[in-house]
């Protein structure tokens, strides 16, 4: 047993950090919001960004070497959503990972493909505007539509930087060949993998924050109750990392449920804790803090609630199908 | 990220397996809590089992009568006896994990020849003279003095949390042999014979009821000057090397032995028809979550010791955190699950419930750790 990363996953995650720290950073992503707020619903998505994601190839991970792609695993899908978690990276990931295989031009980011949780109450759609096709994930089936074939209703996104339609009529469309509970354990595995990389952030910017600001003639990340904050915050990244690194080789449905609701545990929490750490500063718009808030609050309503996490467990416990 | 075992392991785990299914149903009835003669001669003897079986300091380094074992084998071995439902380390705990190490690393050859052979053997029983009265998260300000005259020193103070004092032959004592020097820099190690005259044991009742601590009164006590490990004066570096071993795989069975306890109130919820509640139902998912993830985390910190050679990092400070607070959390909600049941002192998760508490205190308080954790692991400035 090794459960560390091997080199090549460590230079796999260091390699994506750098290339978002170059191709997205903090100016571009205010730009963004910016942009976003000014296009008023419209579509939000760099696609110039997305094609440079593509040539880096982020969306044909998981394909085999024969069809072009990597040829990687879970795990270093997750590593690789982690780090755009960390970066806040926008636009439909999880779906350009996942579906790379299955729509054309998704691998090469020319085209946008978009996943839709149908079972869930609202159906919300994330990047409406920017999809050119959508798969239509149902309880038990998914359907392949074109966005305009969709009738859906305008939501105000919490995200200002992951716009929202709500889905108007059942699932519908030509029937999507695919494996409906892999894809959605995948699927909740890589949206807990950008959790992850949020608490990270949310950590990181609290700690750097606490050692330079301020107050009673002393860095308040010298005061113990501003330690103790920052303290669990690292706890809950390093709970939610064992979890989701170990969900990514097991693949077990309940350890991937478990993954999740830690990750969004850790990425909520941290975020809400980041904008305590941050004091008035944290409540304004020009922080980051409450991209990072809000784009948590998104995630964890994504694919798998707490709710539904937590009876999973439940069920899984009372079956015996959880094990330690 | 590799989670499967080598050829290498599962055979370690099988023969560990195999021995387990042919002595424990050999072994003669656990002694009652307060009886201490009686748990001393049963953890010893399981001790002595373990020395001739091969499976004694197994994470000890060989050079000090250990078997080298890696933290994976050590790992394996910790999560199989405790599956199999095997005596727990006891009265060996300090003499293992503490005095033992801290022997191995800082003590001289003939140091070394003399305490580390009994530690393994189940022979010598080993307790803890750290904390005082008025030093506790505080060590640092234990006033414990001890004066040299000619090859003794006379030692005289109190110590507390003494586990096993009762039956103890030696305890790894911490002195103040230099008043005049910086706290930390007058401190000295010593090994003192619980034999000694002048030493008082007097048994600390704690809320649980029985007595698993003690407090040592020393008057005078004279501890021969060739019983310090390491320098003069250098105790506090000395204790620092192995302490963190205390938080670095001491929990492993116990996390197990969590995760079953959980599945057994999931069935005693079902049975008893709380499980209709959703409320406890998410919280009873929630912890199931917790636990396999805590698990994941000492895999985690077992492969990182395993990468830096043995040595435990501070990711033990990140699991006692969590791990203290969902042994409590897992309690209070076996207590919500058995209602008014959880009322019955007798019931077999009472004593839990109520040593659990002791968790986020002992071998460190969580206020503690949480510094410990923002000043080494995050750079935080020190400061009050």
């Amino acid at each position: 047993m090794d459960f560390h990363l091997t080199d090549d996953q460590r230079a796999l995650r260091a390699g994506v950090h750098e290339l978002l720290a170059g191709r997205f950073p903090r100016e571009r992503l205010r730009a963004a919001v910016d942009a976003y707020e000014a296009a008023d619903g419209g579509p939000v998505l760099d696609r110039a960004l997305w094609r440079e994601l593509a040539d880096a190839g982020f969306f044909s991970l998981l394909l085999p070497e024969a069809e072009g792609g990597a040829g990687l695993g879970l795990p270093e899908a997750v590593l690789v959503l982690e780090e755009a978690g960390r970066a806040l990276l926008p636009g439909p990931l999880v779906a350009g990972v996942l579906l790379a295989g299955a729509v054309d031009g998704v691998a090469a980011g020319e085209r946008v493909a978009g996943l839709c949780d149908a079972a869930s109450a609202p159906a919300l759609w994330e990047h409406p505007s920017d999809c050119d096709e959508v798969i239509v994930v149902a309880e038990h089936a998914a359907y392949r539509c074109a966005p305009d074939g969709l009738r859906t209703a305008p939501v105000r996104s919490v995200d200002p930087l992951t716009p929202l339609a709500r889905l108007l009529d059942g699932p519908s469309g030509a029937p999507y060949a695919a494996d409906v509970p892999r894809l959605r354990r995948e699927a909740v595995l890589l949206t807990a993998a950008q959790q992850l990389g949020g608490a990270v952030k949310a950590l990181e910017a609290a700690v750097a924050y606490a050692g330079q600001r301020e107050q009673f003639g002393a860095p308040i990340g010298s005061f113990q109750a501003v330690k103790h904050l920052c303290a669990q915050m690292l706890v809950r990244v390093e709970l939610a990392r064992s979890a989701v690194y170990a969900a990514s080789v097991t693949e077990d449905p309940a350890e991937v449920s478990g993954a999740k609701l830690l990750a969004d545990e850790a990425a909520v929490r941290n975020a809400r804790d980041c904008l305590q750490v941050h004091g008035g500063m944290g409540f304004t718009w020009e922080a980051d803090v409450h991209l990072l808030l809000k784009r948590a609050w998104l995630r964890a309503e994504s694919w798998q609630s707490a709710a539904a996490g937590e009876e999973a467990l439940a069920a899984a416990l009372a079956d015996g199908h959880i094990a330690v | 990220m590799d989670l499967t075992y080598t050829d290498e392991e599962e055979d370690f785990r099988a023969r560990l397996r195999a021995w387990l299914r042919e002595v424990l149903p050999k072994l003669p009835d656990r002694p009652a809590a307060t009886d201490w003669p009686g748990r001393r001669a049963y953890d010893t003897a399981w001790q002595r089992l373990l020395y001739d079986a091969g499976y004694a300091g197994l994470h000890w380094p060989a050079d000090a009568g250990g078997r080298g074992a890696t933290p994976t084998q050590h790992l394996i071995f910790l999560e199989e006896t405790e599956r199999a439902g095997a005596p727990y380390v006891g009265a060996n705990f300090v003499g293992l994990l503490h005095a033992g190490p801290t022997i191995a690393a800082e003590g001289t050859a003939g140091q070394r020849a003399r305490w580390l052979p009994p530690i393994l053997r189940g022979e010598e029983i080993w307790c803890q003279g750290f904390s005082e009265p008025d030093a506790g998260s505080d060590l640092a300000a234990l006033r414990t003095k001890a004066v040299r005259d000619g090859d003794a020193y006379v030692v005289s103070g109190s110590k507390t949390w003494t586990s096993h004092a009762e039956v103890a032959d030696w305890c790894e004592l911490l002195v103040r042999t230099d008043p005049e020097a910086p706290r930390r820099r007058g401190i000295s190690w010593l090994a003192m014979p619980m034999d000694a005259p002048g030493i008082t044991v007097r048994p600390l009742r704690t809320l649980t009821g029985t007595a698993e601590f003690a407090e040592v009164f020393l008057d005078e006590v004279r501890v021969p000057v060739a019983n310090r490990i390491g320098a003069e004066h250098d105790g506090w570096r000395v204790t620092m090397v192995t302490l963190s071993f205390e938080r670095g795989t001491a929990f492993v069975g116990e996390v197990v032995a969590c995760h079953r306890v959980l599945v057994a109130l999931a069935r005693k919820a079902r049975d008893n028809g709380r499980w209709d509640d959703p409320v406890l139902r998410r919280r009873l998912g929630h912890l199931a979550a917790e636990f396999a993830a805590l698990w994941r985390l000492t895999q985690w910190n077992v492969s990182e010791a395993q990468h830096r050679g043995g040595v435990p990092g501070a990711g033990g400070s990140v699991f006692k955190l969590r791990y203290s607070h969902a042994r409590q959390e897992l309690y209070d909600a076996a207590a919500e699950v058995l209602g008014a049941g959880s009322l019955d002192a007798d019931h077999e998760w009472f004593a839990d419930r109520l040593s659990a508490l002791s968790y986020t205190i002992a071998a460190g308080t969580s206020q503690i750790q949480q510094n410990i954790v923002a000043e080494r692991l995050l750079g935080l400035p020190k400061g009050r």
